[in-house]
């Protein structure tokens, strides 16, 4: 089994097909999104692929050690920033297709008009453990 | 074996040890080793007596460990050479096992994890998934707490206000895991208010029941948020709330307010309704009043303000959240609502939006990317 993280992005990646902001959606098309997210984060339970899933606030604060006894420096948010990720699933799969067919289910979960969102997810490897016999 | 029941007994076992001679942090252990054990081998034949074979198995489970420990040799000498303890039990010795896991030197986090464990029983395993942090984090956390209490006297006067705040963030911040947090903070809360005749407990069980009955009404089907006026008030749980009002009423006759009392009185005026229409919103911003009065709590202003809208009108409530500071979390939600209710579907449906994108839960925000699409959604005329 191999871990990859699933990101969304706020901004960052390419444009979805379908790329109406939520709010101009209806109502029942954001209850129907809402349900896909919820169903696919229960099946993978159920297949023994899930790990984690969260999702993160748009603004976050940049932060960096400015020297002893000084408090932490912080700056930001920038608009100008180019990635800005909204969150992330971590699934832990038999193959790198398997990983890249789940990405692929996410990203049709349904937007205006109840079309699929062909949104662009980021499909990452974790950096596994070294294994104990190499040669 | 009652899991839960067993539970109960937990606080007054680990009294009986520090009774004893035990160190807090040592007599807690020993109970919760003595509590899986008798989870694990009570199923087919309970003992008769349960609370003496806690304190029996948990007090030789104690002596192990101080035998273990060769370091604390002298203590040994000193605990085995204690006299048994005589009958009956001080009936406060819970109470001052609630006062000493929130005792103002842990941080709440800690003080919550602690009272979890030792007044309620639950295991660090339990605790850590309801927190959603891993376990070890969780142990570390709880031994920590140990060590930072370690110099209190177990008999040292308590601070009831610091208790409550406990009680009051496991019933309000609880996530998940096989652990009912809001039924476990009323089951303390409730056995706290058994052993005191402080009003605000009697204030805070009752906003706890107050909340809880309304629980099944709370969420939709696809577990989204439905907001109190469009809950279907069928659903609310008439005995929790006949219980909470018998509470709060027991609690105002003495004339001692606080803000739980408050509080409850706004849950009480809601659960009276038999349809939203129908709440007395008057009085319910008479106790918002109260409440900034007691508190000048900025968020009890913030209520205040919507309060003050369905009473008298939007234009009202908006005045009314002009000395509000707009950072402060639903701000904008709250603005959003009053600008719709003031005729103003544009103004409102981008403030919904603003107030998704600072939303701090997700069943939040979702509800109010609905709102906003409701009003985006609507014919243009």
């Amino acid at each position: 089994m191999a871990k990859y993280l699933l990101l969304k992005h706020y901004r960052g990646a390419p444009e979805a097909v379908n790329d109406v902001p939520m709010d101009q959606w209806t109502p029942e098309e954001v209850t129907v999104h809402v349900q896909y997210m919820r169903d696919f984060a229960d099946r993978l339970e159920g297949t023994g692929e899930f790990v984690d899933g969260q999702a993160l606030a748009p603004e976050g604060t940049f932060v960096r050690y400015d020297g002893e006894g000084r408090p932490p420096m912080t700056d930001g948010p920038f608009a100008e920033t180019k990635d800005l990720i909204a969150g992330w699933m971590v699934i832990d799969v038999e193959t790198h297709e398997r990983a890249l067919e789940l990405a692929g289910e996410l990203s049709a979960a349904p937007g205006a008009g109840g079309k699929p969102i062909h949104e662009w997810l980021e499909v990452r490897p974790f950096l596994a453990a070294p294994p104990t016999i190499t040669e | 074996m009652d899991e839960a029941l067993l539970r109960t007994l937990t606080p007054t076992v680990i009294s009986v040890l520090v009774r004893r001679g035990a160190d807090f942090a040592a007599a807690e252990d020993a109970v919760q080793d003595a509590l899986v054990e008798a989870v694990r081998g009570w199923s087919d034949d309970p003992p008769r007596d349960a609370k003496g074979w806690l304190v029996t198995v948990a007090w030789r489970k104690f002596l192990d460990s101080v035998r273990a420990d060769t370091s604390r040799r002298h203590r040994e000498e000193r605990v085995e050479g204690e006299p048994p303890p005589g009958p009956g039990e001080a009936v406060d010795d819970t109470l001052r096992l609630y006062f000493l896991c929130a005792h103002p030197s842990l941080t709440p986090a800690s003080a919550v994890a602690l009272t979890l464990r030792a007044v309620g029983g639950l295991t660090t395993r339990q605790i850590a998934r309801a927190y959603l942090v891993p376990e070890a984090t969780m142990a570390q956390r709880i031994s920590r707490a140990k060590r930072t209490v370690s110099g209190v006297r177990f008999h040292e006067p308590g601070d009831v206000a610091m208790v409550l705040r406990v009680l009051y963030l496991v019933f309000n911040e609880g996530y998940s895991g096989d652990v009912d947090l809001a039924a476990e903070a009323i089951r303390l809360t409730r056995q706290l208010a058994a052993r005191t005749s402080h009003e605000e407990v009697a204030g805070l069980l009752a906003l706890m029941l107050l909340h809880h009955a309304r629980r099944p009404a709370r969420t939709g089907p696809n577990g989204g948020l439905v907001p109190l006026a469009e809950q279907d008030r069928g659903l609310w749980d008439t005995r929790l709330i006949a219980e909470g009002v018998d509470v709060l009423q027991a609690a105002l006759a003495r004339d001692r307010l606080g803000e739980f009392q408050a509080q409850a009185a706004v849950a009480a005026l809601h659960a009276d309704a038999q349809a939203a229409e129908e709440t007395d919103w008057v009085q319910i911003v008479e106790w918002y009043d109260e409440l900034v009065r007691l508190t000048g709590s900025p968020v009890a202003g913030l209520n205040r303000a919507v309060a003050v809208g369905e009473a008298d009108g939007a234009r009202a409530g908006l005045a009314a959240l002009a000395g509000i500071d707009p950072d402060l979390p639903r701000y904008t939600a709250v603005a959003a609502y009053l600008h719709e209710r003031d005729g103003d579907p544009v103004t409102a449906a981008r403030l919904y939006a603003d107030a998704a994108r600072s939303a701090a839960s997700l069943p939040e925000r979702d509800h109010l990317t609905r709102q906003a699409a409701r009003l985006n959604a609507r014919p243009r005329g």
